[in-house]
């Protein structure tokens, strides 16, 4: 079985020249049949299929990916992890997340190099200092710890901050000191490493073509790599859900667009928190090489090109600069983008479909990274149990019953 | 950057000139539609990954609505025309046919 990761490990195999170490997990090539398929090896989809084995025992897994493993998303965000939500089914999820965070690396013996060093949304308006000390308020109910902080305790924690910029004033922020990033790509290897481990199949440049049903029941999938059979299929496909969701014959409340973000040259270490300013369209955080990594704004329009706009980084680092005099003598080192699945209320759909034995997990939009590890325990029980009390609130006939989970202000980023 | 002709005033507009307002040509339900129709109406957009058409407005120019023809995933513009129709320019939709044989999007398609 795999190597076990440990301080020892390292010992030992510093001993041996490196020679014992094993792939992190296998190489696959599809069965005939599964009792669980997942679409998409992103963060979502392999947390989901690491808590279908550890919390339900459902291991006769397979998750199929067009690309490469964690190469969506999951590589493509700010890694900013926080709980901050308004309502409380979004506080019960992403607070699940945060929590199961905490621990993750232990869990999987992978370290995902979690860094909970605080999260700072900024108030540059009246608006959003009431918008925020709502969600204070909120957030203790909900038995989140946040708290709304004065300027003063902002130049505190972030001494490079500018606070009495003339278009954007700080106001005060919502302070999570609990909130904080971890390496992105290290939660997408983690994850994928448990579930090979638990005898799952990871198949990469594997991509679904279609899918099969029979009498309204899901029987399986055509992929490029030949029909795979399955009892229940499990969608996680972030920007792609729409196209997805057509071949299996249903439709979405989702809008498809570009969110971009890029990142300095690496500097030394400047700032120990993330903060993040809504009112610009910007978030910040600095990496452990010491790049500043800088969130945009979203399209306003549908694409799928996974490049980002000039003109939005134009926006973004002209407003920063405001906040952050500093940031003006950075060159910018790299420029990215990512396809976002945006739903009407800003919260995501973890549902049954009207496909029996489909579910989906789509409509993170632009914050889909901090909710793995929760979206994960959450789907895997829908997909096991047929209901999550994580889930229920999230589910797709939301839209028509008009029980909305309204999250455009606490989403975080310009829509 | 996108950049769409007006078909009004015949500008080539950069995207900054511009405010994208959403689907094209939908069908508005009110009083007397039933859930699902109106859930349709209010939440429900095309979402394809290819060819697409929407709604324009030359917000920073001349100030009307118009419409476009794009590829969502390439970004290639087709074509814009103005907003009093209900449904793209032949034309238009013959262009499109020859760059994007077997295009369909909503009721509309190659043949129609």
């Amino acid at each position: 079985m795999k190597n076990h990761y440990s301080a020892f490990a390292v010992a030992r195999e510093a001993l041996r020249n490196h020679t014992g170490w094993q792939r992190a997990w296998r190489r696959a090539q599809p069965k005939a049949r599964y009792d669980v398929i997942i679409v998409g090896a992103g963060g979502h989809g392999l947390a989901t299929a690491y808590y279908l084995g550890k919390r339900f025992g459902i291991t006769n897994v397979a998750v199929l990916e067009k690309g490469w493993l964690g190469g969506g998303n999951t590589g493509r965000n700010t890694t900013i992890i926080r709980s901050n939500y308004l309502q409380d089914p979004s506080a019960a999820i992403y607070e699940k997340s945060r929590s199961l965070y905490e621990t993750l690396s232990q869990d999987l013996n992978y370290n995902v190099m979690f860094s909970p060093r605080g999260v700072m949304m900024l108030a540059q308006t009246e608006h959003e200092v009431r918008g925020y000390q709502r969600t204070a308020h909120a957030n203790a109910l909900q038995g989140v710890k946040t708290e709304f902080i004065s300027p003063r305790q902002v130049k505190e924690l972030c001494p490079i901050i500018r606070l009495d910029g003339p278009r954007y004033p700080v106001l005060g922020a919502l302070w999570q000191e609990r909130g904080g990033t971890a390496r992105h790509d290290a939660v997408a290897w983690g994850y994928a490493r448990a579930c090979s481990d638990m005898g799952m199949d990871i198949i990469q440049q594997c991509e679904v073509t279609g899918v099969r049903s029979e009498g309204g029941r899901v029987v399986g999938v055509d992929t490029t790599k030949g029909a795979i059979g399955c009892d229940k299929l499990g969608i996680v496909v972030a920007g792609h859900s729409g196209v997805m969701a057509e071949k299996a014959g249903f439709r979405l409340p989702i809008e498809s667009v570009a969110l971009q973000a890029l990142v300095s040259e690496p500097i030394k270490p400047v700032m120990d928190v993330v903060v993040m300013a809504n009112t610009v369209h910007g978030y910040m955080s600095q990496s452990d090489k010491g790049e500043m990594v800088i969130g945009g704004g979203a399209d306003g329009y549908n694409n799928y090109t996974q490049r980002g706009s000039f003109h939005h980084v134009e926006e973004t680092v002209r407003a920063l600069i405001e906040t952050f005099p500093m940031l003006s003598r950075l060159k910018m080192l790299r420029w990215w983008g990512g396809i976002v699945d945006m739903t009407g209320d800003r919260s995501p759909i973890l549902s049954k479909t009207p496909l029996e034995g489909c579910f989906i997990n789509c409509g993170w939009g632009t914050g889909g990274f901090k909710a793995i590890p929760g979206s994960g325990w959450g789907m895997a029980e829908l997909i096991a149990k047929g209901h999550s009390p994580l889930t229920d609130a999230f589910s797709l006939d939301r839209f028509r019953e008009g029980r909305f989970i309204d999250e455009s202000v606490a989403a975080g980023v310009a829509h | 950057m996108l950049i769409l002709t007006c078909p009004y005033c015949g500008v080539a507009a950069e995207e900054t000139e511009l405010a994208p307002g959403g689907e094209a040509h939908l069908t508005r339900f009110g009083p007397g539609s039933d859930d699902a129709e109106f859930e349709s109406y209010l939440f429900y957009r095309e979402n394809p990954k290819g060819v697409h058409f929407e709604r324009w407005r030359h917000a920073n120019g001349c100030g009307k609505w118009f419409h476009a023809a794009r590829c969502t995933n390439t970004l290639e513009v087709f074509g814009t025309y103005p907003a009093q129709t209900t449904e793209p320019p032949a034309a238009l939709r013959e262009a499109i046919s020859a760059k994007r044989p077997g295009w369909s999007w909503r009721s509309f398609s190659e043949e129609t």
